[in-house]
């Protein structure tokens, strides 16, 4: 592909006498050094560029309310609670911490998420169609949904999203995103309380968390 | 050795076609140019940043676009750095250098209109106001050298409220994203610590700046995802 044909149409032309015939020249270029080149640019490419695009994930806060009257209620049957720990721990209750810490309970971010499922189906299973549910119905048909008339059943469901001093962000965001997966479409980013606090600590130390 | 060669010396001799070990190298730098051209186009130069960053993952699908934009970023020992971009860079380049005017008259800063300037040019700041008009005095190099300690955001002493709260005013007029980039291994304090300075301004809206991932199978997201995008 390289050689360039430079023989020309008529080779077989006969040159007079005492002409002489000029030397061949080979005209066969080394490529090894244009290949070295090429993959040179290639590495330094590939180095300092980045390929894909970075995501931006949504995050809306509520306001923070002084007065109590303003605050949300949520049924007690439909809430979770989910707190973060040290080391990647992650922690459950369903409705109110009992006193005693009984239904407090210890998960990881792979299962969290059949709990959040579970949670889900059981609230959409014990829902009955109350007057409240009507415009959030009305709502989702004007979106276009298809399946609006579901769009009320997981009204009750909340997810109270608790992470502690010792959390990372990627928790935090793990978390977040896990409400997008489930599409949990009530949840809460709040502080944790002292008590559960202590709870996470008591079983980090059983566990031996460091 | 010796009796290898001996060997081979008495061996009737088989003259063997001599093969040229040239390879045709051209299909090969016709492969490397081509590769070499598909990473020239399909992709951008990283910009410079002043932090180490490597952020969480997430199914969000929306991509990055360059807006008029307040970008908050913490590494993973919770320095946090403030950074503002515009989209239209010709016609608004003048609101950086009206935000740091803001806080250089809300806090007394006395910078001069060099420094100012200097700001202007690298609107990416990741030091108290104590420390900020020796760190705009530099040059930009310089200032990427220089290790800062990130900006406070402490209850006490918050003053990235104070810098969202210039920036609001300086951004008058236009919709500003509040965008918040940080470390897989960054303290939760330190994020909390970021949205509480935005909710003192009053801005509840954020993106989080994340890698892209695939949904999950089998879940919600993953069956009905027509409505992701709605907000």
């Amino acid at each position: 592909m390289a050689d360039i044909d430079v023989a020309g149409g008529d080779s077989g032309h006969k040159k007079g006498p005492g002409v002489k015939k000029a030397k061949k020249l080979s005209t066969r270029v080394d490529m090894t050094p244009m290949v070295d080149l090429g993959f040179l640019l290639i590495t330094f490419f590939i180095f300092t560029t980045t390929m894909s695009t970075p995501a931006m994930m949504k995050l809306y806060m509520p306001k923070d309310e002084k007065d109590p009257k303003d605050l949300t209620e949520i049924k007690e049957s439909g809430a979770l609670t989910i707190m973060l720990g040290k080391g990647n721990g992650i922690y459950f209750y369903e409705g109110q911490i009992k006193a005693d810490g009984s239904n407090f309970q210890s998960s990881t971010y792979k299962d969290i998420r059949d709990e959040i499922i579970k949670k889900k189906k059981e609230v959409i299973a014990a829902h009955y169609h109350t007057p409240a549910c009507e415009p959030l119905q009305k709502t989702a048909q004007e979106k276009g949904d298809p399946d609006w008339k579901n769009a009320c059943k997981d009204k009750d469901f909340v997810v109270v999203i608790k992470p502690n001093k010792e959390s990372t962000y990627k928790n935090a965001v793990d978390i977040l995103d896990e409400m997008t997966i489930n599409r949990v479409q009530r949840f809460a980013l709040i502080d944790i309380t002292d008590d559960e606090n202590m709870l996470i600590k008591a079983t980090e130390q059983r566990n031996g968390v460091k | 050795m010796n009796l290898n060669t001996k060997i081979l010396q008495n061996m009737p001799s088989v003259k063997l076609p001599k093969k040229s070990t040239a390879t045709d190298m051209t299909p090969f730098v016709d492969v490397a140019f081509l590769i070499l051209s598909f990473f020239m186009l399909a992709t951008k130069f990283k910009p410079p940043e002043p932090l180490e960053i490597t952020t969480p993952y997430s199914v969000s699908s929306d991509k990055l676009k360059e807006e008029d934009a307040v970008r908050i970023e913490f590494d993973s020992s919770g320095r946090i750095y403030f950074n503002v971009t515009v989209k239209n860079e010709t016609q608004d380049n003048g609101l950086k250098l009206e935000l740091i005017k803001q806080v250089n008259s809300n806090r007394n800063l006395g910078l001069t209109n060099a420094e100012m300037i200097s700001f202007q040019n690298y609107p990416t700041v990741g030091s108290p106001f104590s420390q900020l008009k020796s760190l705009l005095s530099m040059s930009r190099d310089q200032r990427d050298k220089v290790k800062q300690s990130g900006v406070p955001v402490d209850s006490v002493n918050n003053e990235l409220a104070t810098w969202i709260g210039a920036a609001k005013v300086a951004f008058q007029g236009h919709k500003v994203f509040y965008m918040i980039k940080g470390d897989n291994n960054a303290s939760y304090p330190t994020f909390k610590g970021v949205i509480d300075a935005l909710k003192k301004n009053d801005e509840y809206k954020y993106k989080l700046i994340t890698d892209p991932k695939a949904v999950p199978p089998g879940t919600d997201l993953y069956n009905k995802p027509n409505t992701i995008k709605g907000d």
